[in-house]
């Protein structure tokens, strides 16, 4: 078995004629973050489908966590789901209206049972954990706001002390502010719980600050990918060129036509 | 204009339902609206079911009874007349509702059970058999019920028991068909999706997460199901297949009573009104509660008037395309206030900028300009100008449309999928301006190839789907742009983009203010994206501008003097380069 989490070579998945992802690899350290960048269409959330094993790869290699995604049965692929945490997009859609937090942490841990009496003193100290307090824990979703129910949906991917945690454009329906929050809390769990994670933006910015590594698609190849540092100061890429320079941030950033 | 309007309201509610993350929170369940239509049914559905249960006890031998006088007509005593035996068709009428809602009740509880098993688990069921599945139901809908139902028990026989299982069969395509439509749009939650990649049992999926969020117009589908049931026995019973002497319901009554309609019509009377009067309850209730179940139905409209108190006298004003006095907006049921006396001004070409957080009321502020209060909603201001003209008195809609340009955020929602973009965009040129069709496309390609929209005159007769995210923005644009607006209002037109075309977004605005000199009111949560684009901006919290920034070049931490502003400034995500970058290659 190898050190790596996840150990992806040649991977092409294909939708009908059209090919999504071409020749990706990627190799993840226990322990570490890679950034998934790259605009709609290129990918990105097909990768993260891909490692769950809820899309097929056509050809190509996909070993996570000591596991052949690729040539996986369906009792393997149950029990490797339950060590493979997703963190979905919308906050408002993430979260069934008709269930309290509790029942959804609950449901997590237990998804037959999901009885909140069970775990509440696992589920309390999660939501205390990403910055909730107990008596939230017999609230409905509604009565949460987009950076709360986030944070509900972070707490609710890790309560099971997954191995891989992907977070897909996870702050992207958010205000900054709030995503300044996001960011703070799943950089301080990260170091705090040494989570290996794959972190799925379109925003280079975002990424810089919880990844230490980056992966940028491009219409599903891998046009570049390395450790931070050397990918935000010495772009290859063209491509890697242009998304730093559409950030307002950045140095190169200009509305002039 | 006016079928841009139910764009902008969901983007209002939505920002005055979604608290800030710290505050209190504020939204709460929808209390439940009873309605007219509703306590109606339900009272009748009351009185329905008192004479179902009392009246076999009270009137039992009385309607079943032989020996009194035959074929009777309204007397003393019997106010409905007797029927060919002499029993009295009042009594016979009130006896049969028993029999006749529970056979309705019974079908209607099989046909809902089992329409609903098949249509939620065809959506939880494999790719390929769900196919099959929604196929197999399409083919089932496609037969009349009815016909279905006289098929289904003429194979069984006569009977009671035989009618009820052929219209609960008969019944369950209906109800496959419609669940399996509420299940799609519910299977299709990212709440659904993660329960089943954490292992969730697809049939705990079903009770857990599915059901409970349709109950609401399941619900409205089974009273109407009820009502349906009760006509489709009585019909079966009425051509002889349903109960069988001595039962009785009824559709029994009618058929007895049709073969003497011309001697003594008075006999189908009762039957006939019974069986209208708990149809039409059961229909009042399904109505009542789709009625309740409406979140727009019950709210009341918006309204915009002239605050109180002088206006502030204004400062450089000669320029200003736009004076805005004392804005304040109320919710009308809570009283509470979303926007708290904003004033501002937007001189001539000059590019505003507000920005702040969910709930802080900039597209409150924004929609109030445009006069797109949202519903529920009672808005007021001192003093209201756009270019001279006050927009707190009656203002045409046509100056309204010609003056104001509107973006908005989801370019995806805003277009009509089903109208080319030739056709809809140029809607405002022909039917507020009247310009001639031809005259309205010239002008509104003029616009796109200023957008620098590739292929002009192609895109005006694709559609929607067939542009990207940026692309519908830049058709938007052009759009906004066609009337020569005084004000192009932007509420946060970049937000659902990829940051690459984001910038390609903002850079077509910039260059329409440049070149054309409209005014541009720009409503975002970026300070980065608002910095980048704007003249001057104001920072918008809980309804208040609590700073205004004048020089945006300089802005930092240290220019800043709100704390919120300083706030949003170190939460605004940029990246932090190290080390040398040749930028300039870079631009493609």
């Amino acid at each position: 078995m190898s050190a790596n989490m996840v150990e992806v070579r040649g991977l092409d998945v294909t939708f009908g004629d059209t090919r999504v992802l071409h020749g990706v690899d990627l190799a993840l350290a226990k322990g570490r973050t890679v950034g998934v960048v790259g605009e709609s269409g290129s990918g990105k959330s097909t990768l993260a489908k891909v490692l769950v094993g809820a899309v097929p790869a056509a050809t190509g290699q996909v070993e996570v966590d000591g596991v052949d995604v690729v040539g996986a049965g369906r009792a393997a692929l149950r029990a490797y789901r339950r060590r493979i945490q997703m963190i979905p997009q919308d906050p408002y859609s993430s979260l069934s209206p008709r269930r309290t937090v509790g029942q959804a942490l609950a449901e997590a841990v237990d998804p037959v049972r999901a009885r909140v009496a069970d775990h509440e003193e696992l589920i309390v100290s999660w939501l205390e954990r990403v910055g909730l307090t107990a008596d939230m824990l017999h609230r409905y979703p509604h009565e949460f706001s987009g950076g709360q129910r986030q944070r509900i949906a972070i707490a609710r991917g890790l309560i099971i002390d997954p191995h891989l945690v992907i977070a897909d454009e996870i702050t992207s329906a958010l205000d900054v502010s709030v995503q300044a929050q996001i960011l703070d809390l799943l950089a301080e769990i990260k170091t705090a719980m040494g989570l290996t994670m794959m972190f799925i933006s379109h925003n280079l910015a975002v990424v810089q600050r919880v990844s230490d590594e980056v992966l940028v698609l491009y219409r599903g190849q891998a046009v570049e990918s390395g450790p931070v540092e050397r990918i935000y100061a010495d772009p290859q890429h063209w491509y890697t060129r242009r998304l730093l320079d559409a950030d307002p941030g950045s140095p190169g950033f200009s509305l002039a036509s | 204009m006016a079928d841009s309007i139910p764009s902008v309201i969901p983007s209002v509610t939505s920002s005055v339902g979604t608290p800030s993350v710290g505050s209190a929170p504020t939204g709460r369940p929808r209390a439940f609206a009873w309605n007219a239509g509703l306590v109606v049914g339900l009272a009748m559905l009351g009185v329905v079911a008192i004479v179902a249960v009392l009246a076999p006890i009270a009137l039992g031998t009385q309607a079943s009874g032989i020996g009194g006088t035959p074929n009777l007509g309204p007397a003393p005593g019997h106010p409905l007349g007797t029927d060919s035996l002499g029993r009295d068709m009042l009594a016979r009428t009130l006896v049969a509702t028993r029999s006749t809602v529970l056979m309705a009740l019974a079908a209607t509880a099989l046909s809902a059970v089992a329409g609903i098993t098949f249509g939620v688990a065809v959506w939880l069921a494999p790719h390929r058999l769900r196919e099959l599945g929604l196929r197999a139901i399409e083919l089932a809908v496609s037969y009349p019920t009815m016909l279905v139902a006289i098929i289904v028990a003429a194979i069984l026989g006569q009977g009671i028991v035989q009618v009820v299982v052929a219209i609960a069969i008969a019944n369950i395509a209906g109800f496959a068909r419609l669940t399996a439509n509420l299940a799609a749009r519910i299977a299709s939650n990212e709440y659904v999706t993660t329960a089943r990649l954490m292992g969730v049992p697809a049939h705990l999926v079903a009770t857990r997460h599915v059901l409970p969020n349709m109950a609401e117009p399941t619900l409205i589908l089974v009273a109407g199901a009820f009502s349906g049931a009760l006509v489709e026995i009585s019909g079966l019973s009425f051509i002889g297949l349903g109960a069988q002497t001595p039962a009785f319901d009824w559709g029994t009554l009618l058929n007895d009573g049709l073969s003497k309609i011309v001697m003594n019509p008075v006999v189908v009377v009762g039957p006939a009104v019974a069986l209208t009067f708990t149809s039409l309850a059961a229909l009042l209730v399904g109505d009542g509660l789709a009625a309740a179940a409406n979140p727009r139905s019950n709210t009341t409209r918006s309204r915009l008037v002239r605050g109180m108190g002088t206006p502030s006298p204004g400062t450089g004003e000669e320029d200003a395309v736009l004076v805005a006095d004392g804005i304040r907006v109320e919710h009308g049921g809570s009283g509470r206030e979303l926007v708290k006396d904003v004033s501002f001004t937007i001189r001539r070409g000059e590019v505003l900028g507000i920005v702040g957080e969910s709930g802080s009321g900039k597209s409150l502020t924004a929609s109030v300009v445009a006069q797109l209060v949202g519903e529920g909603l009672t808005a007021s201001a001192r003093r209201l100008e756009l270019g001279g003209t006050d927009l707190l008195g009656r203002v045409p809609a046509t100056t309204l449309a010609q003056r104001v340009g509107l973006i908005y955020q989801d370019p995806g929602t805003a277009l009509n999928p089903a109208l080319s973009l030739g056709s809809q965009l140029s809607d405002v040129l022909r039917v507020r301006l009247r310009h001639s069709r031809r005259a309205a496309t010239d002008l509104l390609l003029q616009k796109f190839r200023s957008v620098l929209l590739p292929d002009p005159e192609g895109r005006l007769r694709q559609y929607p789907h067939q542009l990207s995210g940026g692309m519908k923005q830049r058709a938007m644009i052009a759009s906004a742009m066609s009337t020569g607006p005084d004000l192009i209002i932007a509420d946060e037109p970049t937000t659902a983009l990829d940051v690459t075309v984001q910038r390609e977004v903002l850079t077509v605005l910039k260059r329409m203010n440049r070149e054309s000199g409209t005014a541009v009111l720009f409503i975002s949560h970026d300070l980065g994206v608002v910095r980048a684009l704007c003249d001057r901006v104001l920072v918008m919290k809980d309804g208040e501008i609590v700073e205004q920034l004048d020089d945006v070049a300089a802005l930092s931490g240290a220019t800043v003097a709100h704390p919120y502003t300083k706030q949003l400034l170190a939460a605004t995500p940029a990246v932090t380069v190290t080390g040398a970058n040749d930028t300039t290659e870079a631009r493609v």
